[in-house]
């Protein structure tokens, strides 16, 4: 009996284990968040300041699907939104997505991982803010253009060159401090 | 002066928390009846303390005490008093409180129900409570007190959120502390019987109405809160797998694992290390949950600001309470040697079957929550995990898991045989069949899934009940009076199984949801899922502290009126945010769902959804609780009932038996 217990002693301090294993890792992470260096709502892009990379998005109903062929020779700039159904702070943006195109903003966004009766669904329930529609139904567009998860945006120039990246919904206060005024500098 | 009452109640009552803890636990670890006699008094006294302290941080709330700084940033004086009132917990440091205050009732009630439980295993239980609550009074004390003064005070407050001024939500925070503190007890118990070197049956009989409370207030608490999700946010979503929604999904998988393993350790004297992680796991989840989620570490919709410096505070908090736990785990479990052995087809095989798979369903959840922040630690990359994971990964687990419910319940303890419990099963079987294919055909291949595992699952349950009173096999009077024996433990858990289908039932439904967008002008109408729904009016109401756009919406089917639907659109200057109030009319059957978007030009932009079977999801998770709550009522659950067994020797090798001190 005595040495069973000894032997099972091992596997018994597994779940201190992960604790432990947790908590340091919370630890550090509140560490970065109070220096700064992590933000949960913060993600980088490498892509900034580099060409549209090379991909492609299957149609969409409406829309007929783009790609990086599709960003040569625009006549306005372009912001890029990856989205999907499922996603709840997507379903925040839209409004405001809705809003930009009504000042004549062009969104073209790329539905990612989704199914085609809940992408519907949204578009029935969010109204459709967007300009062109593409299809990444196994995330092929999304890895090429780095995306972390949904929703994302860029905004590429008319050269087709990505010059700003937002990791997450877009905000009013982003909009009206950030995004309005590339559009101008970049229209 | 209030304020400072309040303060001096809190201080007091981490007094005597630590108190508690300590003179019960050396108590305990002394066989000093003297010590240990005082256990009720001390968790009664803390009890009176928090109360008070609480109450003191209600009334300032009350009476609008803008000199109170908690008061002055989240409250305003021209809210309603019901809202004022549920202002309390709305807040972090209220709520700490609030948390507090659930656990000292928590304590108070094992001190007043406790009478029959051996004095050092009473000692020792309220004395771990006491110990925990220590930690957290003085938390509320030291880093989030809510009674800080403001001087001078402000005029205004800055106002409430106004997400916050909705009834579910407003009390949803209590019902889910109870569900989530209420584990606390069951943790107590957990500790204590590592203390006492001893886990026997009667520690499952009493552990078991402490997880079933507090399961069937964490199953209401969730229930409410995806509600609130599903009318208040106007997408028509119930489940979103945010880390805020999973945080509270992981100690209900847990808190259910450990509600089915206690029954093990009542009947069969086994499982018992298992069952006492799991009370050691699901607490500690729920304290996780209630607090990590409040760091703002996670990524969540639910918008906790980032608190790095109260985060680590809470932080290690945890870790006190956690980590000894564990390592106290990891060196007394071996001790507890099971005493009953049992088949792998036996009613205990199914319970194991039933513990691997909620928590393998646990391990996902815990893994596809944690999993971006601790990427964005070792990979340095930021990532979003969604739906499609847990969908995804849940649903293969979620299968056996439905399958086993309804087989469970036919097979014998000790050893079964599988066929003829399937065979008893054989109609259930197909009946499910039936619905699964009919909807297969006719619609869609995931729903078909959903709905015959519903159905298998409410047969399942009545088939269950049915054989108990051999319906059909004896003529019908002597069934019904048979069912008056059948013991309520056992028509509780049909009826949480069958809450359950129901549930799945709901969800099912969802996916032949129907939505549409509209901008209506007053006087315009529009057709859709079947109904003639017109706009008619379109108000403009003032109210207490915001101004609203209210939209008449008559829904008519064959020209007559089944509904007038309320949507607007509420405005509040001081926090200059925007909500929208839906109107949902319920049949609970279908629900018909409005919402009001943007209002321009003098029309409104009306969003419609027609949701069949969404009650279900709620009304499901209610039928699950009632069926907990049944079985509350059953008496062979309640603590010293006559079939107690008299106590069997502790194994060999199993360290000295405590001595029953009179206490």
């Amino acid at each position: 009996m005595e040495r069973l217990a000894i032997r099972r002693r091992p596997l018994l301090l597994l779940p201190l284990a992960v604790v432990v294993v947790a908590g340091v890792g919370f630890v550090e992470l509140l560490q970065q968040a109070k220096e700064g260096r992590y933000n949960p709502h913060k993600v980088p892009n490498l892509l900034v300041g580099h060409p549209v990379p090379a991909f492609t998005t299957g149609p969409a109903p409406p829309g007929t699907g783009f790609s990086a062929a599709d960003f040569q020779h625009l006549s306005h700039p372009v912001l890029v939104n990856f989205f999907a159904s499922w996603c709840l702070p997507c379903h925040a943006e839209a409004p405001l997505l809705t809003e930009l195109k009504d000042h004549g903003v062009a969104i073209w966004g790329i539905d990612y991982s989704d199914s085609k009766a809940a992408f519907h669904g949204f578009l029935a329930a969010d109204g459709n803010p967007f300009t062109r529609l593409g299809d990444d139904p196994n995330g092929a567009a999304a890895v090429a253009w780095g995306i972390s998860g949904v929703p994302e945006s860029f905004l590429v120039d008319r050269e087709g060159i990505i010059r700003w990246h937002l990791g997450g919904p877009l905000s009013p206060p982003v909009v009206a401090d950030t995004l309005m005024p590339l559009l101008h500098k970049f229209a | 002066m209030i304020p400072e009452l309040g303060n001096f109640a809190l201080a007091l009552a981490c007094c005597l928390a630590a108190a508690q803890a300590v003179l019960l636990l050396l108590g305990a670890e002394r066989r000093d009846a003297r010590l240990m006699a005082m256990a009720p008094g001390l968790a009664f006294g803390q009890l009176i303390a928090i109360a008070t302290s609480f109450a003191a941080l209600a009334w300032s709330n009350a009476i609008s005490d803008f000199s109170v700084q908690n008061v002055a940033a989240f409250s305003q004086s021209q809210a309603p008093l019901f809202y004022k009132l549920t202002g309390t917990w709305g807040n972090h440091d209220g709520s700490i409180l609030l948390w507090c205050l659930v656990l000292a009732i928590c304590g108070a009630t094992v001190g007043a129900f406790g009478a029959n439980l051996p004095a050092t295993l009473r000692a020792r239980v309220i004395g771990v409570m006491g110990a925990v609550a220590a930690g957290f009074l003085l938390f509320a004390l030291t880093a989030s007190n809510p009674f800080t003064r403001l001087s001078p005070p402000p005029m205004q407050g800055q106002g409430m959120n106004p997400l916050l001024q909705d009834p579910a939500l407003a009390i949803h925070p209590p019902i889910l502390y109870l569900g989530y503190v209420g584990f606390s007890v069951p943790f107590a118990f957990a500790i204590a019987a590592l203390l006492e070197r001893r886990v026997d049956a009667a520690w499952g009989r009493w552990v078991r109405p402490w997880a079933l409370t507090s399961w069937c207030f964490l199953t209401c608490g969730i229930a409410l809160g995806s509600w609130w999700a599903y009318y208040d946010l106007g997408w028509g979503g119930f489940w979103f797998w945010d880390p805020v929604e999973n945080s509270s999904l992981l100690p209900w998988l847990t808190g259910t694992a450990l509600l089915h393993s206690a029954i093990v350790v009542e009947k069969r004297e086994s499982l018992k290390v298992w069952s006492v992680l799991l009370a050691i796991v699901t607490f500690s989840l729920s304290l996780s949950g209630t607090f990590l989620t409040r760091s703002g570490i996670l990524n969540s919709v639910h918008a906790f600001a980032v608190a790095p410096t109260r985060g680590l505070f809470i932080l290690a908090l945890l870790g006190l309470v956690i980590v000894p736990s564990l390592l106290l785990f990891a060196f007394r479990a071996p001790i507890l040697a099971p005493a009953g052995l049992f088949a792998p087809v036996s009613r205990e095989g199914a319970i194991v079957l039933n513990n691997i798979l909620l928590c393998s369903i646990a391990a996902v959840v815990f893994t596809g929550t944690l999993y971006p922040p601790f990427a964005a630690l070792v990979a340095g990359e930021q990532l979003s995990v969604g739906a499609p994971f847990f969908n995804s990964t849940v649903l293969p687990l979620a299968i056996p898991l439905v399958l086993a419910m309804s087989l469970g319940p036919t097979l014998s303890w000790k050893r079964a045989a599988l066929f003829p419990a399937l065979l008893r099963l054989w109609w259930v079987a197909l009946a499910a069949a039936a619905v699964g294919i009919i909807v297969a055909l006719g619609w869609h291949g995931l729903a078909a899934l959903g709905f015959a595992g519903s159905t298998w699952l409410i047969l399942g349950a009545i088939r269950d009940i049915a054989a108990r009173v051999r319906l059909f096999r004896l003529p019908l009077s002597e069934s019904l009076s048979r069912l008056a024996g059948v013991p309520l433990g056992a028509i509780g858990a049909a009826i949480a199984h069958a809450g359950l289908g129901v549930t799945i039932a709901g969800i099912s439904g969802m996916t032949f949801a129907a939505q549409r967008v509209v901008f209506l002008h007053p006087g315009q109408a529009t057709d859709f899922a079947g109904y003639h729904w017109a706009l008619t009016a379109l108000d403009h109401v003032p109210g207490p502290d915001f101004n609203a756009e209210v939209a008449t919406l008559p829904a008519s089917r064959d020209g007559r009126i089944v509904a007038v639907l309320h949507p607007a659109d509420h405005t509040f200057p001081v926090q200059g945010t925007d909500v929208t109030d839906t109107a949902i009319r319920t049949n609970l059957v279908v629900d018909l769902y409005t919402a009001l978007g943007a209002v321009h030009d003098g029309g409104a932009e009306v969003r419609l959804r027609y949701d069949p079977l969404a009650p279900w999801i709620w009304l499901g998770a209610l039928v699950m609780a009632a069926g907990g709550g049944l079985s509350l009522a059953d008496r062979r659950l309640r603590v010293g009932a006559p079939a107690r067994r008299p106590s069997l020797p502790s194994p060999p090798g199993g360290g000295r038996r405590p001595a029953r001190a009179a206490g």
